[in-house]
């Protein structure tokens, strides 16, 4: 391309500043490295998947737990949180007179805003003892769910909202056209032409529950184990961080960096999914 | 007009910037890391003693106990903090308690035990005993809360029962106090450990909770004041080397009298009389 | 014909389930943090570890690391969103890898911005814990969402301005500043908007960067606490701190519902603007 001598200087400074926001991401990921490698240097990777638990006091630090804390609680509340948020989103677009929309977009909003903090400190004290009285102890993977699910419900409502806004009125035209129901020019014309975005949507939404953090700590338990029921407490990994890094030491310290470190496979994978969901569209 | 806008904007941030950063009174700093126990007693304390000494900034960050004495040792902080006594391999720095504190077992108000002995806790603890009726209560499953590795309230508590935390089976592993509080007060089953200051402090202002005595000694701030109460911890500030200038200052300071109303307030037990 | 009942019925079901849940929430924080809210609450020191008195320092301490968050975060992320849409070709493997990265970025969890602040912020740069490391780190957590919001903002704006600008002679600078800046300001400042609501309600990237102390801080190099560690250790670590806890949440949601208004408002105003200068 041409470029004028004021461009090209321009292009320079664009280029640098380019360069440092992409630099971050590699510094987060050497760091991470730099801080656990006085644990990976002795080349166990093995024992965060074989010792018999997670006891870093007594050097026995088995992740798995943890790591499937996470994934089942990100799935759990996807399961609740994804039909609720387009349903959501067509209510917006389809159901809702014109003064009930706004509101309740506003209301979305809103509970996209609340911080992590909020939700945790509700759980805890409202939602945990409910379902304790249902089963014990209450705070458990089933209220991480449920809280996770209140959280990232805002991100796909508000993303499935956008892509539904972003259709072409000629389709509803068409729809309209050929008799289609309410209902039937949803489920066969317009959700399949929002389906990639709403997609993008998901996953954004799952790297969210993947690495909410103060909210899960207040909710979930915490006990390091695999759950053998909705109700059993579990530790997520970014909870994990939270609840024993102020404390932690030496080779604990770095075994909080692997936790660190398995959250960023988790989220490198997802964008690969992301990518796939993108190209496939 | 829109330019002009911009303009405003960035003298008044660039103005800011400069009052923080050039009119920054050249104040002393002291730095205190460590027990989460004792960071808001140490904060509070800290700011009466900036009221005497102006020119001083006391600078309090939370963590753990362990956290406190490796700052110290490592020099990280003018002054550790710890909920506990040094331990033998901790006998190179130097420990100035400034209050004390206890540890008690707290139950759902509702729960109708009224005591447990010490066996009776170990069982449950070590998960042999998983239904409150096997102590005399009504037929429900025990909900076990454990503490965080890494906080001196968990080692204190295993020390004394003479456990390892391996051997725990907690149903709910909490981080500060108040979690624990909250947990136990949701949960009527629930058995939980916390420190007795806040405890005391809870339950008297209508949380759903109640201490339980040890040994027959009730749980309360008097009886640890009176050295009866069995699990009770001094909460130190730790240095390195004796502590000159300043931070000698802050330390005569934290015990003296003049504080003893501050260390009330947060329900420990002052030891300056 | 059933099956359209039906579904009518499930959303207006699904949706009256979240706003009772919404209520209820909103509901429980006026009930407990209400009596405590006052001016004074908004400007006094607190007392008694936060038990009594107010949240005067700690707006203040919250208030600079936003400041410094988007003061370091714009400029670079409208350089980077510049240089993406502007002066990269779609297929440059150089801008592919920027953009993948910030995708990636855009996921990591707060938890570990706070791991990687702390280790590069706090120790490494020898910053400790301070405003400063606080809102360094914020903003690495912030930039890819206002890259991506900006770079859309650039992206919306008509290939013919870009066109019209260059049969004008103008260089690609001036039609910048001229034309592509002033039409993507609306997504700039809802980007912006964005990003500011994201920050202020961070916790787990602040415990270990900014730090916990509740002072009114003399510089950027002072520790000083957010609003929502304050929300945290009130309600986990200080016996009594509830009410409290619920009446700065209170203020926090507030915040961000202003926040959130004049956000929606600022993009409607410019967008009319442009309208009806056009």
């Amino acid at each position: 391309m041409f470029l004028s001598q004021t461009d090209k200087h321009l292009s320079l400074w664009l280029r640098l500043c380019t360069l440092i926001s992409a630099t971050i991401l590699a510094l987060i990921i050497m760091f991470l490295l730099a801080e656990s490698w006085p644990l990976l240097k002795h080349g166990v990777l093995t024992q965060f998947i074989s010792d018999e638990s997670w006891h870093p006091a007594q050097r026995l630090y088995n992740i798995l737990p943890m790591l499937s804390a996470t994934l089942l609680s990100t799935l759990g509340a996807l399961t609740l949180a994804t039909p609720l948020g387009i349903a959501s989103a067509m209510f917006n677009r389809y159901y809702a007179p014109s003064f009930l929309a706004s509101g309740y977009r506003r209301i979305i909003e809103l509970m996209a805003g609340i911080p992590s903090v909020v939700y945790g400190l509700w759980g805890l004290t409202t939602l945990a003892p409910v379902i304790n009285l249902w089963h014990p102890p209450g705070v458990s993977l089933l209220c991480a769910i449920l809280v996770l699910a209140m959280m990232i419900l805002p991100t796909i409502a508000l993303t499935a909202d956008s892509a539904l806004g972003a259709i072409p009125v000629v389709f509803h035209q068409t729809a309209a056209a050929l008799a289609l129901s309410r209902w039937g020019t949803i489920r066969h014309v317009l959700l399949p032409l929002a389906k990639s975005s709403i997609g993008a949507g998901i996953m954004l939404a799952t790297g969210r529950a993947i690495g909410e953090t103060m909210a899960v700590l207040m909710v979930a338990g915490n006990v390091v184990q695999q759950p053998d029921s909705l109700f059993d407490s579990v530790r997520t990994l970014t909870a994990n961080i939270a609840l024993e890094m102020a404390y932690a030491m030496g080779d604990h310290r770095a075994a909080l960096f692997v936790s660190g470190l398995a959250l960023m496979l988790m989220i490198i994978l997802l964008a690969g999914l992301a990518e796939i969901n993108k190209r496939s569209s | 007009m829109k330019k002009s806008a911009f303009i405003i904007l960035f003298v008044l941030s660039a103005a800011v910037w400069a009052y923080f950063t050039l009119t920054a009174p050249a104040r002393q700093k002291l730095v205190l890391t460590g027990s989460s126990t004792v960071a808001p007693l140490a904060a509070e304390i800290g700011r009466l003693f900036e009221s005497q000494y102006p020119g001083v900034r006391i600078d309090v960050q939370t963590g753990g106990s362990s956290r406190g004495v490796k700052d110290a040792r490592m020099e990280l902080a003018d002054i550790g903090m710890a909920s506990r006594t040094l331990k033998a391999t901790e006998s190179d720095l130097l420990s100035f308690t400034i209050a004390l504190d206890g540890i008690s077992i707290i139950l759902n108000r509702d729960n109708p035990i009224t005591a447990l002995n010490k066996q009776q806790i170990i069982d449950i603890y070590t998960g042999k005993i998983v239904n409150w009726q096997a102590v005399g209560g009504s037929k429900a499953p025990i909900t076990v809360v454990n503490k965080a590795e890494g906080h001196s309230t968990l080692e204190l508590f295993l020390h004394y029962l003479g456990l390892k935390n391996t051997q725990v089976k907690p149903q709910v592993v909490i981080g500060d106090n108040q979690q624990g509080i909250k947990t136990v007060a949701g949960n009527i089953n629930a058995i939980g450990y916390v420190s007795i200051g806040a405890a005391e402090y809870e339950a008297m202002h209508g949380t759903a909770i109640k201490l339980l005595p040890l040994n027959g000694i009730p749980a309360s701030v008097k009886n640890v004041q009176n050295q009866s109460f069995p699990l009770s911890r001094p909460l130190n500030l730790i240095t390195k080397k004796q502590p000159t200038g300043i931070i000698k200052a802050f330390i005569d300071f934290a015990r003296s009298p003049e504080v003893n109303p501050i260390i009330e307030a947060q329900y420990f037990v002052p030891v300056a009389n | 014909m059933l099956k359209n009942r039906l579904a009518t019925l499930l959303i207006w079901l699904s949706v009256i389930l979240i706003s009772a849940v919404f209520v209820v929430l909103v509901l429980d924080l006026v009930r407990h943090g209400w009596a405590e809210l006052s001016l004074a609450y908004l400007v006094d020191a607190p007392l008694d570890a936060g038990r009594g008195g107010g949240i005067g320092p700690i707006m203040v301490s919250t208030g600079l690391i936003l400041a410094l968050t988007i003061s370091v975060a714009a400029p670079l992320s409208l350089a980077t969103a510049v240089f993406l849409t502007e002066f990269s070709s779609k297929n440059s493997v150089f801008s592919g890898i920027i953009k993948r990265s910030l995708d990636v970025l855009a996921s990591v969890p707060s938890i570990v911005f706070g791991l990687f602040g702390n280790a590069f912020f706090c120790v490494y740069l020898g910053l400790g814990f301070s405003i400063l490391s606080g809102g360094l780190t914020l903003a690495c957590m912030v930039l890819p969402i206002l890259i991506r919001t900006f770079s859309e903002g650039l992206r919306a704006a008509p290939d013919e301005y870009r066109l019209a600008a260059a049969a004008l002679g103008l260089n690609r600078a001036a039609a910048l500043r001229h034309f592509l800046l002033p039409t993507a300001t609306p997504a700039l400042i809802a980007g912006l908007m964005l990003a500011i609501g994201r920050a202020i309600a961070e916790t787990a990237a602040l415990i270990f960067t900014s730090g916990y102390v509740d002072r009114m801080p003399d510089s950027l190099m002072d520790s000083g606490r957010a609003l929502s560690i304050h929300i945290y250790d009130l309600s986990m670590n200080v016996a009594g701190g509830d009410s409290h806890a619920n009446s700065a949440a209170l203020i926090l949601i507030s915040l961000l519902f202003m926040i959130n208004t004049l956000s929606s408002k600022l993009a409607y105003h410019w967008m009319h603007k442009r309208i009806t200068c056009l």
